[in-house]
């Protein structure tokens, strides 16, 4: 078992959602979050005077998933989240030591 | 009610004597309420003197009420460009100084100001609106001056935004709608000297860009020099760091409400519907409102790059202070010129300001201070001498480019700094003297936590806080 986490552009959200759910995921947990990566941040303007803000907004997906499912997820999220420009995000591949169905005590493959 | 009496001798402990204060000005009251009067107090001889009276009364209360609601303006403007954790205390000085200039202003300002004269200096009878004072024209002055005078007293906020304790706050309150705003305006509206200046037509002054306006913005300035920078403002090198404020939306939807406040602020001067002059002066206050905001927007655009919606919110204002002054005696063109200059003053004046090390978080002595006085100035330049003080007789008002020669100037820069001079100095005493007394400013921890916990126990947003009964 591996746990996703998939950091975007916030625009890309439904796109890769959809796309998700074509290929059978069946669960997403969705995080507003904000950072930077070799983007670096934006420049913005008050009354006249600029300001860098460092982090930017971005979303996070936190998916768990069963290992042999890995490989078409970051295809798909290639395929879906990319602009092609800096700052279109990253996957962070972790693996996942154990999950429990609360309803039912399910444990491991069975409860993803 | 007793832990509101206890709140109440908290609130007051640390500055002196304040209840029995309270009592004695309640005592006071009471025999002047039953004074003999020999005014009009139901109207009825007023009308059958005047029947076009009821006109003049609806027109003067209609823009009484306007003026009223750039409070909203204001308190809009001020938290929309400070940031959220000070959202409530914004609001919160914005609501007392109404309701404090409101009580002060009834009891001795407006005597101060509109009262039987003494020496050109000061007005002298009228105290608490009662005896002579019991009446529909007395009482239709006032309620047109109370909401200026709470204009003015409303600027200061936006200066010592985000910093200072609430009670220095209530207690200034106190001091410019009873002492500051009223004496001076007494010089210039209540026939005291420097309407009897011998230039021109005497300092004159249409709407209060001085009065109300250049008054409030350099308290508001002496007020922030002494409070210092809000922590972060600049750093270690003495750099400038912008703070931005937290919701645009609100500053602009307080810039349209000020925009058409001053519909009543300026046409509601002449205290006449039957001065069609009305037409004239609501034309050039919009024209320098959209000159104003045109220009700034232009001149952030050359600096930044980017289309400014925070110094076209700043040059707008800055347009309809500079204004309030000349808009009865100009043309339409003059208004657009006085209008882009304010635009070009109050985007230099910010940079100055900074350069300064003076932090004004919502450029209140910019938009106000200086702007004031260049309205002051630009009836000496503009004024075309087709209209006079309140009435198409003479003394017209004539300004060096129509022939006028330079005595409305010199009258127009003697009352100009005097303004500065008076509203700066006793602003300046005020703020310091309370701060030797009790400290103007709150904690550092408090105002890195923000004052609405601090001073409100409060949250303007307290969307994501879950709450219990507290035991």
């Amino acid at each position: 078992m591996k746990l996703l986490k998939v950091i975007i552009k916030p625009f890309k959200l439904d796109d890769v959602k959809n796309a998700l759910a074509e290929i059978g995921v069946q669960g997403i947990t969705v995080y507003e979050v904000k950072g930077f990566g070799r983007q670096k941040g934006h420049k913005e303007v008050f009354r006249g005077s600029e300001y860098a803000v460092d982090f930017v907004p971005k979303v996070m997906l936190e998916i768990a998933v069963h290992d042999d499912q890995v490989a078409k997820i970051l295809d798909v999220v290639k395929k879906n989240a990319a602009t092609g420009n800096i700052g279109d995000g990253k996957v962070f591949v972790l693996p996942l030591e154990d999950v429990m169905r609360i309803r039912t005590g399910e444990k491991g493959d069975k409860a993803i | 009610m007793q832990r509101a009496v206890r709140g109440l001798k908290s609130f007051f402990s640390s500055s002196g004597k304040w209840l029995p204060l309270a009592g004695l000005l309640i005592a006071l009251m009471g025999p002047l309420a039953s004074m003999a009067f020999a005014a009009d107090p139901s109207g009825a001889e007023t009308l059958a003197a005047d029947p076009k009276a009821p006109v003049n009364y609806v027109w003067v209360l209609v823009c009484a009420f306007l003026v009223y609601i750039m409070q909203a303006g204001f308190a809009l403007v001020e938290s929309g460009f400070c940031r959220a954790k000070n959202a409530v205390n914004l609001m919160m000085k914005n609501t007392m100084d109404f309701c404090i200039g409101t009580i002060a202003y009834m009891a001795v300002g407006f005597a101060f100001m509109f009262g039987a004269d003494k020496s050109g200096l000061i007005g002298t009878s009228g105290w608490f609106l009662a005896g002579g004072e019991y009446d529909v024209g007395r009482y239709l002055l006032y309620m047109f001056q109370v909401v200026f005078a709470a204009t003015a007293a409303t600027i200061v906020s936006g200066g010592v935004a985000e910093r200072l304790k609430f009670k220095a706050y209530f207690i200034y309150s106190i001091v410019i709608s009873a002492i500051i705003y009223p004496i001076y305006g007494h010089w210039v509206w209540g026939g005291g000297w420097l309407a009897k200046l011998p230039f021109g037509a005497g300092h004159v002054d249409f709407a209060g860009s001085g009065v109300v306006h250049t008054v409030g913005g350099w308290i508001a300035l002496a007020g922030a020099m002494i409070l210092g920078p809000r922590i972060g403002r600049f750093n270690k090198e003495g750099r400038p760091v912008p703070i931005p404020g937290h919701n645009i939306v609100y500053a602009v939807l307080g810039c349209f409400i000020l925009w058409f406040g001053w519909f009543g602020f300026n046409p509601g001067s002449t205290f006449s519907a039957h001065q069609l002059r009305i037409s004239v002066i609501a034309v050039n206050t919009n024209l320098a409102a959209a000159a104003g905001g045109i220009m700034a927007l232009l001149w952030t655009l050359k600096k930044t790059g980017k289309y400014d919606m925070g110094m076209t919110v700043n040059g707008i204002l800055a347009g309809l202070v500079a204004v309030t002054a000349p808009c009865a005696w100009i043309e339409g063109w003059a208004a657009v010129v006085i209008g882009l200059i304010a635009g070009i003053l109050v985007c230099l004046s910010v940079d100055i300001v900074e350069k300064l090390k003076i932090d004004d978080p919502v450029g209140a002595f910019s938009v106000h201070g200086i702007n004031g006085v260049w309205g002051l100035i630009s009836v000496g330049l503009f004024a075309d001498g087709t209209y006079g003080l309140c009435t198409t007789d003479a003394p017209l008002v004539k300004g060096l480019f129509y022939g006028g020669g330079t005595g409305q100037l010199i009258a127009q820069l003697i009352g100009a700094g005097v303004c500065v001079a008076w509203s700066f100095i006793l602003g300046w005493l005020t703020f310091k003297i309370m701060d030797i007394i009790f400290g103007i400013r709150v904690s550092a921890e408090e105002e890195l936590e923000g004052l609405d916990l601090g001073e409100h126990g409060a949250d303007a947003y307290p969307d994501f806080v879950t709450t219990t009964l507290k035991k």
